[in-house]
Formats: structure tokens, C-alpha cells, sequence
């Protein structure tokens, strides 16, 4: 099954004839993923080549699903134009958007979610984030698809390297579904979501989930995983030896007080269950302990 | 800082008493003389407390003014040297209160908090009495008209005689926010004054780095200022680099990885008597061989790192790319005549990853070693650092 995203997802790509969205376009055909066209208001009508797959370059989001009944679209939008072009989406009723794009002003985003919450239906991952794979099924973002294959394992990270980095230390065994949630101070689908999605998808057998310092998202997960969440849980928290008060790459990744550190995300998660793994490795191997006993 | 906040405040007609910027003991006494009477000398710095740090006097008349701003310039707060300071007239102050709208990560949205019982941290107050802390949410389509100002208002129990400086008050901060991009707006204190009226006394703006293309006049805001000499010079190169204590380089791609990076280096290290990660620098996706090189520099130039790690997962970096950066950033060095008898540990994964570990055998540089995962890869870097 894999979650939110799967064989039968029909994408387009917003941002399609940009060169970040060529790019990303030809790997996600080479993967195997259903991309059926592109956006762009001042192209439409054109067409792109890649590799011999021509993708039709359409108007409108509207039109592009109508045409091919995309139900995913993937956002290569410079970060100026990426509220107006999630907004243009949400409209359209597309059901997931995800937003790739880096350097989204944080109140473009709140008034889009605010949008989406009021209009309905739409699923939005990002912005900020590499995207969604379930692996040799579909892959909608820049998550590379050669580093695992399908298997049992469900992955939600807010950190894309580290995605890649468990992903490939736990390549023998494979992966549902993998989602990167980005590292934004708001962002769209949250830890919960794809924790409570996993939970119902009968493919995971098992989850991990990767968070980061800062903020309260992997205490509210736990709370989450205590009430809800029966399959087993393995976590990771980068930044034990992050001193407070640094911020550190993410805007997300700040420490300030006794909140927010690696120790208190660990010792909330493990209140609830869930085996905490302090690096990398050894995430990953308790996540194998778990998987092949 | 505060009086960029006070700027940014004046923009959008909240009410406050403007003070003059000062950097200068002259500057001080000119900025005294200016305003008249007394005044109250405040220091410019970017951290909380400076109250209590002795960074905030009262002066009678310009002399005195001149005196305490002798004192407080070139004063060190919480690590951070104090180079202005901002004179205001001193007010009289009958109450205080605190008010502020952030960014509510938890509900996707917008928060703003008040409470009549200002002056002192608010923290505290949230603890001790959190029922004099109110907290609104906000629906960052709606935004906040009359009627939501008067609903906060009535919310946070200000007293009924402010209700309409209040109101008015609360949606020149609301257009504020909005119009600057901000992910914080705080006025602390909020002062009802002797004659009653409101003043925003002190505040703090965040701006959204993201949305500067908006904003060209927030550059002026931008902080290039660094008190570690590594971290601003790499903040001249844009390089996203934090110094920390220890003595082995850490160069990664990812700020998650980087982090991770830090922490098993950490724990590699105890086996050899505390060797703990330098510095934080994540040189991001698809890095070039000039950042490479610019990043080596950087973390070559820091005396205090002995050995050095460079961890790359290749995602959609390729390693072969990171490679290359590798060997050009020690060709780019050694031309300019500078001898690197640092160890670097390499450790590629992912994308290219055997392309890029055959660039570096075939360069020959001795002082390159590869290690296959990134534990063996942190163990050696802690080992040489510990050598």
C-alpha cells in the first residue's frame, strides 16, 4: 500500500521547465514515477523533452488535471511565486501538493495551510522538504530512488541527509513509504500524520522517525505514539552535543532553554515507548533488531 | 535590537517616545542635550537582561548621561560588547504590561500572547500565574481587525479606560507583523504611562530571512557582525559555520547530518580523553568546489582543530563533485603558499560515491584518508585530533 503516495499517483510538476524542475522531472520518470505534465502559465501549449518522454506543458493546475488526472503535484517554484502557485493547487482541489522549494517567507506558508484548512481537501508536504518515495512505486520530490527498495520499514524525517543516510543504512530491508516533512517553522503534513498514517497501513510493519532540535514536535509525537501508535517505533534525534542557543543550519534547529534539547525530545519519546537510537548506526540497528526477530 | 525595533515600530505609528542612537560618549552627551531633562541611557545588544547587567541608566542631565554612557559602550553583556546605545527621555512609568505576535508552530499559525502583569519576564509570569497570561490564536487569513483587537483586549483584562489606545495599539503591531515579514513582534514593556497613555517601551522584531527579497531595507538589519573572528568570516562567505570548543573540523552536507555528525564525533571521542567537534559548518545541497574550498579554509584556519572530517551523504550531491571540491580546495590552498598539515577524514556515501573515493585516491594527497562508514570515520578523526 505505502502512504500517500503509490503505483497509481499520476503527478505534474509545477515549476516543470525550470532548471531545478527539468532536473528532478527526469529523475522522477527514471524512477519509474508517473509524470504526466507541467505547469507554467507562459508556456502553455509547449512541451518538454526528456529522454524521449515529451510532458505536455499546461496553463492552469485546473487544466493539467483535467487533462491527465494528476492527483499529485511536486513544486519547483522559486520562493517568491510558491504561495501564489500552492494557493493555485489548493483550488484546484488537488489532493497532494508537495513543496519542494527552500526559502518560503514562513507567512506565505501559514496563509496557505490557513487556505487549505478553510477549502478542504488538499494533503500539503513542505515546504522545504525532499519530498515523498515509496519506493518502486512512485517517487514525488528529490529523494534519490536508487538508495533502498520497497520493503516494510515507514520513514518520516524532518532532515533530508539523514533520510538518505537510514535509508541507506537500512537498504537490505527496504522501505513503504519515506517522507521528508522539511525543517520549517510551519509546515504542512507533521510527524502525527504520517505516524497515524503508517499505523494504518497494513505494508509498514515498522516506523522511524527522525526529528531535530528545537520546537516541541517530537514531544507531541510521543503523546501521539503513547495513545495511538501500536507498531513499533524506533526514533532519532540529532543534536546531544548542540550548545543552547546556537542556531544551527534549520530555522527550526535552535535551542533555547531547557525545552527543545536532544535529551528532552529522547526521554519524551522513550516515556513513550519508542527506542531511541543516539546515532545514525545505531538507529538503524535497533530498527533491524525490531524488523528480523 | 531595540532600536531597530522602535524603527520598524515607528513605521507603522505604534505609539512610543523616540530616543536617539548613540555610539559615541559625545554622541551620548550631543543625544542628552538634544531631548532635554532626564534621560535613561540603554544599552544596544542582542540578548535579554541587560537591565539587570547594568546596561540601562537613569542621568539627570547631559554630563551625567555622558558619564553612564562611558560606562555601558564597549561593556560586555552575556558575551555580547556593547557599540550603541539608545538615550530616551526618561518617562513616568505608572503600569506595565507585555504584548506580542509570533509564529505558532504547533497550530500552523499565529499566536499572540498578552498579559497585564508585564515588567518582569514573561516566562515567570506563564509559570506562576499562567492565568494572567493570555494566549490567542490567530488565522493567519483572517488577521486581526477591530473586532479581533478588541477580543484580545478583552482577552488579556486591559484595563477599560486603554481599551480603544489598546485596540488601536494592537493592530498597528498586527499590520507590523504582517507588512515586515516578521516571525516576532514584542513590546516589553508595554507602558501606560503617568498621563495615561500607551508606549511601547522596548520591543523586539524578528524578520523572516526568507521574505528579504520584499524587503530590500531589511538588509541594513542583517547582522554581519560576529564576535568569533572564524564565524565572521565565514558569514562573509555565506557559509552557514557555528565555532564550538572542541578539536576536530567537522564539514557535512545537511544541517540534520552535520548535527548527527557533531554528536558521533562527541561520542567517538570519550575513548580519547574528551575529543569534541570544533565547529558546525553545513556546506548544503549540490556544493560547488568553491564552497568546499571556502569551508576548508575556514575550518583549516581555526587553531584550534587538529584533525578533520568531512561527511557527505550524497542524496542529489554528487560525491564525485564533492571529491573534486576536495582536491581543487587543497590545490587553491597550497597555491597560496599555505602548508595544510591537518588530517582530513573523508567518508562519502550515496550518489557517485565510489567516483568520487577513486578522485581522491588518485589525487595522492597524503593527508587525505577515506574511511568507509561515518562511526569508523568519526573514531579516526577523533583518534588524529587526540594524537
Amino acid at each position: 500500500m505505502a502512504i500517500f503516495l503509490n503505483e497509481q499517483s499520476k503527478i505534474i510538476v509545477q515549476g516543470m521547465t525550470g532548471s531545478e524542475g527539468q532536473r528532478h522531472t527526469r529523475r522522477m520518470l527514471a524512477a519509474g514515477s508517473a509524470v504526466l505534465g507541467g505547469v507554467n502559465a507562459r508556456k502553455a501549449g509547449t512541451s518538454v523533452d526528456f529522454d524521449g518522454t515529451s510532458l505536455p506543458v499546461f496553463g492552469t493546475v485546473e487544466e493539467a488535471m483535467k487533462e491527465t488526472g494528476a492527483d499529485v503535484s511536486v513544486l519547483f517554484v522559486p520562493p517568491a511565486f510558491t504561495k501564489d502557485a500552492m494557493v493555485e493547487a489548493i483550488d484546484a482541489g488537488m489532493p497532494l501538493i508537495v513543496v519542494i522549494t527552500e526559502g518560503v517567507p514562513v507567512h506565505d506558508t501559514a496563509w496557505a495551510l490557513a487556505h487549505s484548512q478553510r477549502t478542504g481537501g488538499s494533503r500539503i508536504i513542505g515546504p522545504n522538504c525532499p519530498g515523498i518515495a515509496s519506493p518502486g512505486k512512485s517517487n514525488a520530490g528529490i529523494i534519490p530512488s536508487d538508495i533502498t527498495g520497497a520493503g516494510r520499514i515507514g520513514l518520516v524525517s524532518k532532515s533530508g541527509t539523514l533520510t538518505y543516510q537510514l535509508m541507506y543504512e537500512l537498504r537490505d530491508i527496504g522501505f513503504t513509504t519515506s517522507v521528508g516533512i522539511g525543517g520549517d517553522p510551519i509546515i504542512g503534513t507533521t510527524h502525527i500524520d504520517c505516524l497515524q498514517a503508517f499505523q494504518d497501513d497494513p505494508e509498514t510493519d515498522a516506523i522511524i522517525m527522525v526529528g531535530e532540535i528545537g520546537g516541541d514536535a517530537e514531544e507531541r509525537a510521543a503523546d501521539y505514539i503513547k495513545a495511538n501508535v501500536t507498531k513499533p517505533v524506533v526514533g532519532y534525534v540529532a543534536g546531544f552535543t548542540a550548545p543552547e542557543g546556537k542556531t544551527m543550519g534549520h530555522a527550526g534547529a535552535i535551542v533555547s532553554g531547557s525545552s527543545g534539547t536532544a535529551e528532552a525530545k529522547k526521554e519524551a519519546l522513550e516515556a513513550a515507548g519508542v527506542r531511541v537510537g543516539k546515532t545514525p548506526s545505531e538507529t538503524a540497528r535497533l530498527m533491524r533488531d525490531i524488523v528480523t526477530s | 535590537m531595540e532600536y531597530q525595533a522602535k524603527e520598524l515600530f515607528a513605521k507603522h505609528d505604534v505609539p512610543l517616545t523616540p530616543g536617539i542612537v548613540a555610539e559615541t560618549v559625545d554622541e551620548v552627551r550631543a543625544a542628552a542635550e538634544q531631548i532635554g531633562g532626564r534621560v535613561v541611557v540603554k544599552a544596544q545588544v542582542k540578548v535579554g537582561g541587560r537591565g539587570k547587567a547594568g546596561g540601562v541608566k537613569l542621568a539627570a542631565d547631559p554630563d551625567e548621561a555622558a558619564a553612564r554612557g562611558r560606562e555601558i559602550l564597549g561593556m560586555d553583556i552575556k558575551g555580547h560588547t556593547v557599540h550603541r546605545v539608545l538615550v530616551v527621555p526618561a518617562v513616568d512609568i505608572a503600569e506595565e504590561y507585555y504584548f506580542s505576535f509570533l509564529v505558532d508552530r504547533a497550530n500552523r499559525a499565529y499566536l499572540c500572547i498578552a498579559s497585564v502583569e508585564g515588567g518582569v519576564e514573561i516566562e515567570e509570569v506563564a509559570r506562576t500565574n499562567p492565568d494572567a497570561v493570555a494566549q490567542i490564536r490567530i488565522d493567519p487569513v483572517a488577521g486581526v481587525d477591530e473586532a479581533k483587537a478588541r477580543e484580545i483586549v478583552a482577552t488579556a483584562k486591559f484595563p477599560a479606560e486603554l481599551a480603544d489606545q489598546a485596540t488601536a495599539m494592537i493592530t498597528r503591531l498586527w499590520d507590523c507583523f504582517v507588512a515586515e515579514d516578521a516571525s516576532l513582534v514584542e513590546v516589553n514593556p508595554l507602558g501606560r504611562l503617568g498621563d495615561g497613555r500607551l508606549d511601547a517601551l522596548d520591543g523586539k522584531v524578528t524578520v523572516d530571512d526568507n521574505a528579504g527579497f520584499r524587503h530590500p531595507d531589511h538588509a541594513e538589519y542583517v547582522d554581519r557582525t560576529a564576535d568569533d573572528p572564524l564565524e565572521a568570516a565565514a558569514k562573509e562567505k555565506d557559509l552557514n559555520y557555528v565555532k564550538l570548543d572542541g578539536t576536530v573540523g567537522i564539514i557535512g552536507n545537511g544541517a540534520g547530518l552535520v548535527m548527527s555528525t557533531l554528536d558521533v564525533v562527541a561520542y567517538a571521542g570519550e575513548e580519547f580523553g574528551g575529543v569534541r567537534p570544533a565547529n558546525f559548518l553545513d556546506i548544503g545541497g549540490g556544493a560547488s568546489a568553491e564552497v568546499m574550498a571556502n569551508g576548508l579554509e575556514i575550518v583549516l584556519g581555526d587553531p584550534d582543530v587538529r584533525a578533520v572530517f568531512v561527511n557527505v551523504f550524497g542524496g542529489i550531491t554528487a560525491c564525485d563533485a564533492v571529491a573534486n571540491g576536495i582536491v581543487s580546495a587543497i590545490h587553491m590552498l597550497e597555491s597560496r603558499g599555505e602548508t595544510i598539515n591537518k588530517p582530513l577524514v573523508v567518508r562519502l556515501d550515496g550518489n557517485n560515491a565510489e567516483e568520487g573515493r577513486r578522485i581522491l585516491a588518485d589525487s595522492e594527497h597524503d593527508i587525505v584518508e577515506m574511511v568507509d562508514t561515518m562511526d569508523g570515520a568519526a573514531r579516526r578523526a577523533a583518534e588524529l585530533a587526540a594524537k
